[in-house]
């Protein structure tokens, strides 16, 4: 087996695009940088240029002027072929190739890099696995013969397979049900755990960008971008009025959902009465109980066996 | 046995001297010298009118699906020569070819231009445009996409394609006849004179069974070729 690549950084440095014809770029001096690692969520709302800024990065679509760097070296100077197969690209109709089985599927960029069977069969199958499909039931299936959640799981193993360092992800989820969604959602995140790439995620969904993405840029029409942070200081801070439009009225809600009780450093009940709530839930699944239960105070059981207290004011606090 | 009316032409059965509808005794007597070689050289002349015009028209779609101007005229000119009578075709290419096989191959590939180019086309072109997008996405070269995507994609249409041309050769070939002593055309011109049934329905039903035959094994060629297209569907 291979040894893992590092995760690499990306820079977007002025990076502009304008289509001929059209007097507003669709990117427009773009500068932002992605630390190795970490998944940058693109949003805002159609017309943002948000997919285009992504399809810079492989070169499917080609810079007007600025530049980006992937680990330093600028796209524009690399191969663009070769620059592809070292990049993960995923699209929301996954475009799985209906002759080939989901293996071969998987195999399709080792192959050009010209691995051998041996390794190539040993990576897919280690794929599937990590995507939770089982080599064994999966492998020579077709993609007309799985669900559109597990094809999504085939398209995202299929973009890891030669272990590229940076995997573009253009609304990945956005055609399946909320279900399969947050499960994948869910995935996306245990996967990124264990292989660590520098993920650029485009959705127009903010709460999905919310959960996924280790920073934010919102970009507004005409490719400009209004923002660029993490999840925490976007709700916190929004620069302007179309931030704090587009992130939301709930955003102190949102704000809540982002930390969860286990993260908080709490005062032990002494006594205090309250619904008993576990550690991983949100801070906003806390407020809800105590809104319905009509309780100023909630409790969680500490991990050191001894009972804890979260008041309302202490969840305001937070909030400041 | 009646007597043979002309000497050592071979000795014909009462079905055939009084030309009933089939008489299969003249059939296994003419099989080898007759309806065999004419068998033979009707698959001959299908093979090379379908092979070279596979040809031409995969080069002219190959080149329709890069330049797209390249499509009208191929499909005008390939539609024209479509419209020609067969007979009046052979009229107008005889001149240049004369009495050959050549003539009746330049007249067969013709007629199959059309059907085989557009369903190439056709097919090239059916490749879902997210299946493109991922390609070009994960570096697949314009050359590699062709090859490891659009031609298999386009299978199924290119089959089709040749289903239909091929079986319409067969059944055009017999015409070669007026040409070329070459064919099933050739027994059945023949026995028109005649009116001799035996001989006109058993090379009649030697190019629908060839027609048929050809049919089903390209059916099966095609199964073969993309199992893919016949995977149970999911649940």
């Amino acid at each position: 087996m291979r040894a893992p690549r590092q995760a690499v950084e990306i820079e977007f440095d002025h990076a502009t695009k304008r289509y001929p014809g059209r007097p507003a770029p669709a990117v427009d001096d773009l500068s932002l940088s992605i630390p190795a690692g970490e998944i940058c969520c693109l949003v805002g709302p159609s017309g943002g240029g948000k997919t285009t800024a992504m399809k810079l990065v492989n070169r499917l679509v080609d810079l007007t002027s600025g530049d980006i760097r992937i680990d330093g070296r600028s796209v524009m100077t690399l191969d663009e072929t070769e620059l592809r197969r070292g990049i993960g690209y995923v699209i929301q109709q996954v475009g799985l190739f209906p002759h080939m089985t989901i293996a071969e599927n998987v195999a399709t960029v080792p192959r050009l890099l010209g691995w051998s069977k041996a390794e190539t069969a040993a990576r897919v199958d280690e794929l599937l696995d990590l995507v939770d499909l089982p080599a064994r039931d999966y492998r020579a299936r077709y993609a007309s013969q799985i669900s559109g959640g597990e094809r999504q799981r085939v398209g995202l193993a299929r973009a890891l397979a030669a272990d590229p360092p940076v995997m573009l992800m253009d609304e990945p989820f956005g055609a399946l049900d909320p279900i399969t969604r947050t499960r994948l959602q869910k995935e996306l995140l245990r996967i990124q755990g264990e292989v660590r790439k520098t993920i650029i995620f485009v959705t127009h969904d903010i709460d999905e960008a919310i959960l996924i993405g280790d920073r934010i840029a919102i970009l507004r029409e005409g490719g400009v971008l209004a923002q660029y942070a993490t999840p925490e200081e976007l709700l916190a801070h929004p620069a302007d009025e179309f931030v704090a439009r587009f992130v939301g009225a709930d955003r102190g809600l949102k704000r809540l959902s982002l930390k969860r009780l286990g993260d908080l450093d709490l005062e032990p009940a002494n006594g205090a009465v309250g619904p008993l709530l576990d550690a991983d839930t949100t801070l906003r699944d806390a407020l809800s109980v105590m809104l319905n239960a009509g309780a100023r105070t909630v409790l969680v059981e500490g991990g050191d066996g001894t009972t804890r207290v979260l008041t309302l004011d202490r969840l305001t606090e937070l909030l400041r | 046995m009646a007597e043979p009316v002309i000497p050592d032409f071979g000795v014909g059965s009462d079905c055939v001297t009084q030309n009933h509808t089939f008489c299969t005794d003249w059939v296994r007597e003419n099989w080898s010298s007759v309806l065999q070689p004419a068998l033979v050289e009707h698959i001959e002349l299908t093979v090379i009118a379908v092979g070279i015009g596979f040809a031409i028209s995969l080069a002219a779609a190959l080149l329709a699906h890069r330049l797209r101007y390249v499509e009208r005229p191929f499909a005008v000119v390939s539609a024209v020569i479509y419209t020609i009578p067969s007979l009046a075709l052979f009229q107008l290419l005889v001149p240049i070819t004369g009495l050959t096989v050549t003539t009746v191959e330049v007249a067969l590939v013709g007629y199959t231009l059309l059907i085989l180019f557009r369903n190439i086309l056709a097919g090239l072109r059916s490749a879902p445009p997210e299946v493109l997008e991922a390609a070009r996405g994960m570096g697949l070269t314009t050359t590699q996409t062709l090859f490891r995507v659009e031609l298999p994609l386009a299978l199924p249409a290119i089959v089709a394609g040749l289903r239909v041309a091929v079986v319409s050769t067969i059944a055009l070939a017999t015409v070669a006849a007026f040409v070329v002593s070459e064919g099933l055309g050739g027994p059945i011109l023949g026995a028109l004179p005649l009116n001799f049934k035996t001989e006109i329905i058993a090379a009649g039903a030697l190019a629908v069974g060839l027609a048929i035959l050809a049919d089903a094994l390209l059916v099966v060629a095609q199964r073969l070729l993309t199992p893919w297209a016949y995977a149970r569907r999911a649940v």
